[in-house]
């Protein structure tokens, strides 16, 4: 008896190896859009490991915590190494997020029967929210401090109990002590483990019913004798290996950033985020990372404070209901009539044009530019139903195309 | 004893052993939220402060620290005060009628003194700290700007008196903290003149 047969008798190796990888059966037809699932998990993977090895020199302490990120920076051994791959590796992140969301939504994958997949990966999108917005609080320069102050008075915004709920996330009447404290517990072990649950979630719910592909077909459709789909090959070897390639490719730019440009030009770490935080004094332009500010941009283009949090929330809110609101079969961009191919143009202009608003100052033209964004944004979801519905389609190929 | 099975009485001990215990769930939930809201020593960490304002130059303002929160305090010209009445038509609450400031700073200026204005240095809307704009009409507020507070984070703009300007993102005027004179000099911040506050 072998040494996997012994294994197996006692717990299911061999069977579970089959089941997400060897047999495993993904369409033939990935492309480039395909990568960003396996190159998220690997920043997840990359997070954990130097997280772990920051906690070791951080002290999550008012007083203590802008020290030691610059006594980790400048004198632990390869410290300032590990903490840039972590402040790069959340930028990554984001960037790999957005285009895997992207991807879905070109290619129809949170359609039925996937709605739970997007729904899985939507939890996990704002679980690294909070997860990122928490992180940055840890390093306590200007931008933390005042970053915070405004995300944690966005829930002072909700009427009756907004004020007591701030004041309970806060631990104290401003952002202080306790609020670094619990920020980095969350951070470190709260947050991580949710991610890690809705990770193994949203990867089975995919395997139980199979990846969409770029054609939007179903490759279950067609099976050979064995009942193995046709267009269908074993993620091991032949996507393992395609996906390797993409790693290599990643790592060589993520590499370029790391060692280059770790700041990327204020973008991954911004500037008055070297300044130690003050609570008396704001910084004169206060932005939130790149990543966050098509919703900020959002935030601030109603001028009414409970209004503008309601619709901020409503953006993301937009996103999970995408499932329902599409009421095309088609799935694939590629066989999509001109409405919907026009709405996602426009939706995705409005989505970065929000981006680059969030990051500048609030003057009446942007205002105005952020608020016809804001009607586009909400438009492309709200319209959907419509315009998907009257939508011409072109007919489905029954199978996968493959040059 | 009979063998067949009591289903009304298997789905009433389900149904109690639920709620005890989601009862339970709910006792035991109780110390661990209230164990993150503010603790005894943040609550008394907010003693009043004094401060001497007799080196404040009219027009001069002055940050201080109470609750971990900026307070300012700053002396208004004759001319400031004047222009406070002429802004009424352009603001939110022009009367302070919402209850952003004690009972004895409810007046056209906002303050016991007229000539010293004292507030808690938060935006009402998201809690930036706004810059003090005491200039008229500079080039990046406009024409109309007659002297106020603009809040850099999301361009809230408030008058010499803290009070909110209508088209704003920030929803009520500043905060006017508890606060009382000891002689002409003197300011003590976070405690009313009967006592504490």
């Amino acid at each position: 008896m072998s040494m996997m047969d012994w294994i197996d008798a006692r717990f299911p190796a061999t069977k579970m190896m089959k089941e997400h990888l060897s047999e495993y059966y993904a369409p033939k037809n990935f492309n480039f859009w395909y990568f960003f699932g396996s190159l998220a998990l690997l920043i997840l993977v990359l997070q954990i490991i130097t997280g772990i090895f920051l906690t070791m020199n951080y002290k999550p302490d008012a007083e203590l915590a802008f020290a030691s990120v610059e006594y980790i920076m400048r004198d632990v051994e390869w410290g300032w190494l590990i903490r840039y791959l972590h402040s790069t590796g959340a930028s990554a992140f984001f960037v790999v997020i957005y285009l895997h969301m992207f991807r879905g939504l070109m290619y129809g994958s949170y359609k039925q029967p996937r709605e739970l997949i997007w729904i899985f990966g939507m939890l996990l999108y704002v679980v690294l929210m909070a997860e990122a917005f928490m992180g940055y609080l840890l390093p306590w320069g200007q931008m933390s401090y005042w970053g915070a102050q405004v995300i944690i008075s966005l829930f002072g915004a909700l009427p009756v109990i907004g004020e007591d709920l701030a004041l309970w996330i806060r631990g104290d009447y401003v952002v202080a002590d306790a609020t670094l404290n619990r920020f980095f517990a969350m951070h470190v072990i709260a947050l991580p483990i949710v991610l890690l649950g809705l990770v193994a979630a949203h990867i089975l719910a995919l395997h139980e019913v199979g990846s969409n592909n770029p054609d939007g077909v179903e490759i279950k459709k067609h099976k050979d004798e064995n009942g193995k789909p046709l267009d269908g090959i074993p993620f091991h070897p032949y996507y393992t290996v395609k996906d390797l390639v993409g790693v290599v490719v990643f790592l060589f730019i993520f590499s370029l950033v790391l060692f280059y440009l770790p700041e990327f030009g204020g973008w991954f770490l911004e500037r008055d985020n070297f300044i130690p935080a003050d609570p008396l004094k704001t910084p004169e332009h206060i932005v939130p990372l790149w990543y966050f500010t098509p919703f900020y941009a959002i935030l601030r283009a109603v001028p009414d404070k409970l209004f503008g949090v309601i619709a901020m929330g409503l953006a993301i809110v937009m996103l999970f209901l995408l499932p329902w609101l599409d009421r095309s079969k088609t799935r694939s961009i590629r066989y999509r009539g001109p409405y919907f191919r026009t709405a996602l143009v426009v939706f995705v202009i409005s989505f970065l044009a929000l981006g680059y608003l969030g990051t500048q100052p609030a003057t009446s033209l942007y205002t105005l530019l952020a608020q016809i964004f804001t009607i586009l944004y909400f438009a492309f979801f709200l319209l959907m139903p419509i315009y998907t519905a009257f939508d011409k389609d072109k007919p489905v190929p029954e199978r996968v195309t493959y040059k | 004893m009979s063998d067949s099975i009591d289903t009304g009485k298997r789905r009433f001990l389900t149904a109690a052993a639920s709620v005890v215990g989601g009862a339970g769930m709910v006792a035991v939930a109780i110390p661990f939220v209230s164990s993150i809201a503010p603790s005894a020593k943040a609550e008394a960490a907010g003693a009043p402060v004094q401060i001497d304002i007799s080196q404040l130059e009219p027009g001069q303002l002055l940050t201080v620290e109470w609750r971990g929160k900026p307070v300012w305090i700053f002396r208004r010209t004759e001319e400031v005060l004047n222009t406070l009445i002429s802004l009424n038509d352009e603001l939110r609450d022009p009367q302070s009628t919402q209850t952003q400031q004690p009972e004895y700073a409810q007046n056209e200026t906002r303050s016991i003194r007229k000539d010293v204005m004292v507030m808690v240095g938060i935006c009402t809307h998201l809690g930036c700290s706004p810059t003090y704009r005491p200039e008229i009409a500079p080039n990046d507020l406009g024409a109309n700007w007659k002297g106020g507070f603009f809040c850099p984070c999301h361009g809230s703009r408030f008058d010499l008196a803290g009070r909110v300007y209508q088209g704003v993102p920030a929803p009520t005027n500043l905060e006017v903290p508890p606060y009382h004179f000891q002689g002409d000099n003197i300011v003590i911040v976070g405690e009313d003149a009967q006592g504490a506050a």
